[in-house]
């Protein structure tokens, strides 16, 4: 990973796969799984977010092996936390990208990541109007797309590669500042496309 | 709690990404336990996450990976409702910050630098500094810059620089375009919360003789 030029998989990511699990309402499978427990519901997110979760360690410069592990203890968390999911504060992509986010970092710095809220929540009287989370794959993709390269590629050394503002800026030569203020940029966009489109 | 200073939005998307050291993520984490619109903020960041997820190709995974995960889910407890009542109390102590040091700023074995000001380091493991400062009223930080970010949140007291008056709850959120020099104006001591992602650099001589004895 190290030997990599920054950003070079940026081009490779944004050519999205269409297949049709991408119209899917995971959001809605995930929290009826939490209601029911049913394991044909289970396999179901399996099979689409497995492959994902391993994709997206692997990213984080993790070894085969490692990520395989790590995917596994991070969908068997899925099954353990369901109850736990609100679709009313976020999708269940978003939902597990932060299982699979502090299960990568817990391993890699063998410190918990420190999160923000109790995983325990009583649910709120107004959740029911607070409408829908989550965002379909292809709406998705488009966000990112209309993005300038120069920004997404800040936003794929973030996510995908888990390099803080020093290291993008040592990497791609440029300030500080302008690491911060490209991902500023990028954030205003994304965040506009998705209150917009949710 | 009225909260006038915030996350910067790059800090907020690093934090979304898990990108923040492990000291800046504390001090971000337990801003965001304290103000429900960075809260907000934080959770549309983690669904950029999420479409980025969503957004990856497949790659394969072990033949046996789903069948190895269910017998796992087989041998779990059946799951049980626990109710866990929030450790919630009158406590200045944020969650996140609760895990390092329990749930008191009172019974803290501070380490004093001079007279006036005291630290406290956190067993984090990170590059940058993660610490806790007390500091008396009417006691000034020594003027720095920095070569990355630093995160000082308030927990007690209150103080004023360049940029503004900085009360519990409050974030400055810096990078190295700054150079300040922070003055308890609070009657009480001034309890923060610090992260930097490298070290601090002194712009007095006071500060650049005093450097290697605070580690700063």
């Amino acid at each position: 990973m190290e030997n990599k030029p920054p950003g070079e998989d940026v081009e490779k990511v944004v050519a999205l796969n269409a297949d049709t699990t991408s119209q899917m309402d995971w959001s809605a499978i995930l929290t009826q799984l939490a209601e029911t427990q049913d394991k044909k519901l289970y396999i179901t997110l399996f099979r689409h977010f497995a492959p994902k979760v391993k994709a997206y360690i692997i990213r984080l410069g993790l070894v085969e092996t490692t990520a395989e592990e790590l995917m596994q203890e991070t969908m068997l968390t899925v099954w353990r936390k369901a109850h736990l999911y609100n679709r009313s504060k976020a999708a269940a992509s978003t939902w597990i990208f932060t299982l699979a986010r502090n299960q990568s970092i817990d391993w890699m710095r063998r410190q918990k990541y420190p999160e923000y809220e109790l995983e325990e929540w009583t649910p709120d009287p107004d959740d029911s109007d607070r409408g829908e989370q989550s965002v379909t794959a292809d709406r998705m993709a488009r966000a990112v797309q209309s993005l300038p390269e120069n920004q997404a590629q800040v936003i794929y050394m973030s996510f995908y590669e888990g390099r803080s503002h020093s290291e993008i800026s040592s990497r791609l030569g440029i300030p500080l500042g302008s690491v911060k203020s490209r991902l500023r940029l990028a954030s205003e966009k994304l965040k506009t496309i998705w209150r917009a489109e949710v | 709690m009225n909260i006038r200073h915030h996350l910067d939005e790059a800090t907020l998307m690093s934090y979304a990404a898990g990108s923040l050291s492990q000291a800046m993520a504390l001090v971000a984490a337990c801003h965001l336990s304290m103000c429900p619109e960075c809260r907000a903020r934080a959770q549309a960041s983690e669904s950029i996450g999420g479409m980025l997820l969503e957004g990856l190709d497949p790659v394969d995974i072990s033949d046996d990976a789903l069948d190895a995960v269910l017998a796992a889910i087989d041998k779990e407890p059946e799951v049980v409702e626990i109710i866990r009542e929030p450790v919630r109390t009158e406590s200045d102590v944020p969650m996140p910050l609760a895990d390092y040091i329990g749930g008191s700023l009172d019974t803290i074995e501070w380490k004093r630098i001079v007279p006036g000001v005291w630290y406290y380091d956190l067993p984090c493991h990170t590059k940058g500094v993660s610490r806790l400062l007390r500091i008396a009223p009417g006691k000034a930080m020594l003027p720095h810059t920095h070569d990355g970010n630093e995160l000082t949140l308030v927990l007690r007291g209150s103080f004023s620089d360049e940029i503004g008056r900085f009360a519990a709850g409050d974030i400055a959120d810096l990078d190295d375009q700054i150079e300040h020099q922070p003055l308890v104006d609070s009657e009480e001591d001034c309890i923060c919360l610090v992260a930097t992602d490298a070290p601090l650099k002194f712009t007095t001589l006071l500060g650049r003789i005093m450097q290697p004895v605070t580690g700063f």
